[in-house]
């Protein structure tokens, strides 16, 4: 039984690091661009075909390293050439604008690598259990866990301490007061927009040795992670990480007693959050209301 | 008497508004007869009629009280879903079915709607996206009571009335389409009159300008909770009708892609114009059926469809009319 209980444990510390990875990067976006980004799970499966289709050259480390970096590069061309028209525009706009992005990635993610799963090859050392008694826990896994667990800590010391991160911070609160102090606001979204779809590219990589790659691979997670923003309450970051690790944590425990309702936990959690604190866990009163 | 003349006809429809009533009627009536000889078929104008109406009774909320709902599609479902359990579990009636789906839509999106009515813009959206999804996990995994996946199959639509006086709506696409487009015009003209009432001005003043409404004293989160429920009965109306039409209810009637697609309708057809919604729909409903028999990425075509309307044509059809008629 413990086994079954930490098996689950794991799990779901892997699934809640995935949504916070994907949620982390809607977050930023939605905070300083107000657009929510229906093609993130799509960037994410973006992310995955890049690595596998470098990791024959690259190796599985350089793709690792390089894909996430792509799959920025290609956020930047669909900011500056789709979503920034609509900044200034009904929100109707960039909903409808993302969504139809989303249909044409994964459409394009389908014709070119086909609609059927591909393995993602991992290094052997990756793929072996950490003990024989742990036979579930893989090396993968904890590498995982340790990849999610850095970037994070990584994004919310760049957001703290350095310039742009600040720029970014305070956009957040007040876009216009930020432009008015000379701070180039088209750039910082471009770069905000970036950084978002460098996560999602890093959760592909990471998601593809896990589950395989297939062109909706990112779908899933995009429910889940729209319920972390808003459990976490928006506009707070480290709201939407422990919104994510949360529901994570509560779908892969209510596996381990009755499997059926893993998916209903995370709407109850909504539902309980709308009802009680409808700002959200961390979220500040007023913001988006 | 004459007073009561003058305000008829100052309500009465006039110049370019009464050419697009007559326009849209005549085709929506004659629709059958020369569809076919077009290469169409008379489900598909049902179609677009059940999906036109679901998109104007969004447009209710998006384009009148200016409010946007990406779950809408959650309330269609549920509507097929209602009116298909019912027939096929409870009683083999079609306008029971109806009423039981279109309470089930539209109480759940009045229930839901209580929740939201404080949050605004992109926030409201998020959460009616959220929120719409939980009604297709549930379809999906609650197999042995909704077909799960494969949908829910086994019930028709029963003929309706009794006796001698019985219209038998089983036999033949025609007869469905006008009991269609009967439910359609009732539930059209409630909504034309609803906007014209002094209730239908408070939530276009709520669009235009939500800080003014609010100060002149008009409860802002109750107009828009009543423009939300009205709305999402609305399309449980639709749904129920959708589940006749193809005596088969799906799990993807349930899901987001729809409410995109019905928001894609009334954007093409012109979000702040009152039959938009419907153009919009004949105009996506046709498109994507061409398209998707002509090719399997039909999805990318979709999409494309999506970013050039955002892009070029955020107005719509009937919105650009409207203002070179201005």
């Amino acid at each position: 039984m413990w086994q079954v209980v930490l098996f689950n444990v794991t799990n779901g510390l892997i699934i809640g690091a995935f949504y916070v990875l994907m949620a982390l990067g809607l977050s930023l976006i939605l905070n300083l661009s107000n657009v929510i980004n229906f093609a993130h799970g799509n960037f994410l499966a973006l992310g995955g075909y890049l690595a596998y289709m470098l990791s024959p050259t690259l190796g599985y480390w350089g793709a690792l390293l390089v894909s996430p970096l792509l799959t920025a590069l290609l956020g930047v061309a669909v900011e500056r050439l789709m979503i920034r028209r609509i900044y200034n525009r009904d929100p109707v706009y960039s909903l409808l604008l993302t969504f139809g992005l989303a249909f044409v990635i994964q459409d394009a993610c389908r014709f070119i690598w086909g609609p059927n799963g591909l393995p993602m090859g991992l290094p052997d050392m990756l793929a072996q259990p950490i003990t024989p008694d742990l036979f579930f826990i893989t090396w993968y896994r904890v590498f995982m866990v340790t990849i999610v667990i850095v970037t994070v800590v990584g994004l919310f010391a760049f957001l703290r301490y350095t310039r742009i991160g600040l720029r970014i911070r305070a956009g957040t609160f007040d876009l216009e007061t930020v432009a008015t102090l000379g701070v180039n606001v088209r750039n910082l979204r471009t770069f905000n927009f970036a950084v978002g779809c460098l996560l999602a590219g890093l959760s592909g990589v990471l998601a593809a040795g896990q589950i395989g790659l297939n062109p909706n691979m990112g779908d899933d997670l995009l429910m889940p992670s729209f319920i972390a923003i808003i459990v976490g309450g928006v506009g707070s970051l480290i709201g939407t990480l422990c919104g994510g690790l949360l529901i994570g944590m509560a779908a892969a425990l209510t596996t381990v007693f009755y499997p059926a309702a893993s998916e209903a936990v995370i709407y109850g959690i909504l539902m309980a959050v709308l009802l009680i604190r409808p700002r959200g866990l961390l979220g500040e009163e007023g913001m988006f209301s | 008497m004459s007073s009561f003349l003058a305000r008829a006809k100052s309500h009465f429809p006039q110049g370019q508004d009464l050419l697009t009533l007559v326009a849209i009627w005549t085709v929506l009536i004659t629709v059958p007869f020369w569809l076919p000889l077009l290469g169409g078929y008379t489900a598909l104008a049902s179609k677009v009629l059940v999906f036109g109406l679901a998109a104007m009774g969004l447009n209710l909320l998006l384009g009148f009280t200016g409010v946007l709902s990406f779950g809408h599609a959650a309330y269609f479902g549920l509507g097929a879903y209602g009116a298909g359990l019912t027939l096929r579990y409870l009683v083999h009636s079609t306008p029971l079915a109806m009423l039981a789906g279109v309470l089930l839509g539209g109480l759940a999106g009045t229930l839901f709607g209580m929740l939201i009515v404080r949050r605004r813009g992109v926030y409201f959206a998020m959460c009616t996206i959220a929120f719409g999804q939980l009604w297709y996990y549930l379809a999906y995994s609650w197999n042995d009571f909704t077909g799960g996946f494969d949908g829910l199959r086994d019930f028709h639509r029963e003929p309706i009335g009794f006796s001698r006086f019985t219209f038998d709506i089983t036999q033949g696409e025609t007869r469905f389409y006008f009991f269609s487009l009967a439910i359609f015009a009732a539930a059209v003209g409630l909504m034309g009159l609803l906007l014209r009432s002094p209730f239908g001005r408070t939530l276009v003043a709520i669009r235009e300008n939500e800080r003014r409404a609010r100060f002149l004293g008009i409860p802002v989160e109750r107009h828009v909770w009543m423009s939300f429920s009205i709305s999402c009965f609305i399309a449980a109306l639709a749904g129920t009708l959708y589940a006749l039409l193809n005596n088969f209810a799906d799990p993807l009637t349930l899901h987001y892609s729809l409410s995109g697609y019905f928001v894609v309708m009334t954007v093409i057809g012109g979000m702040r114009t009152f039959w938009g919604p419907l153009v919009g729909a004949a105009l996506f409903v046709m498109l994507q059926d061409y398209i998707s028999s002509m090719t399997v990425n039909w999805m990318s075509f979709i999409g494309v469809i999506f970013i050039l309307v955002v892009l070029f044509f955020p107005r719509g059809l009937l919105g650009m009319r409207r203002r070179t008629a201005t």
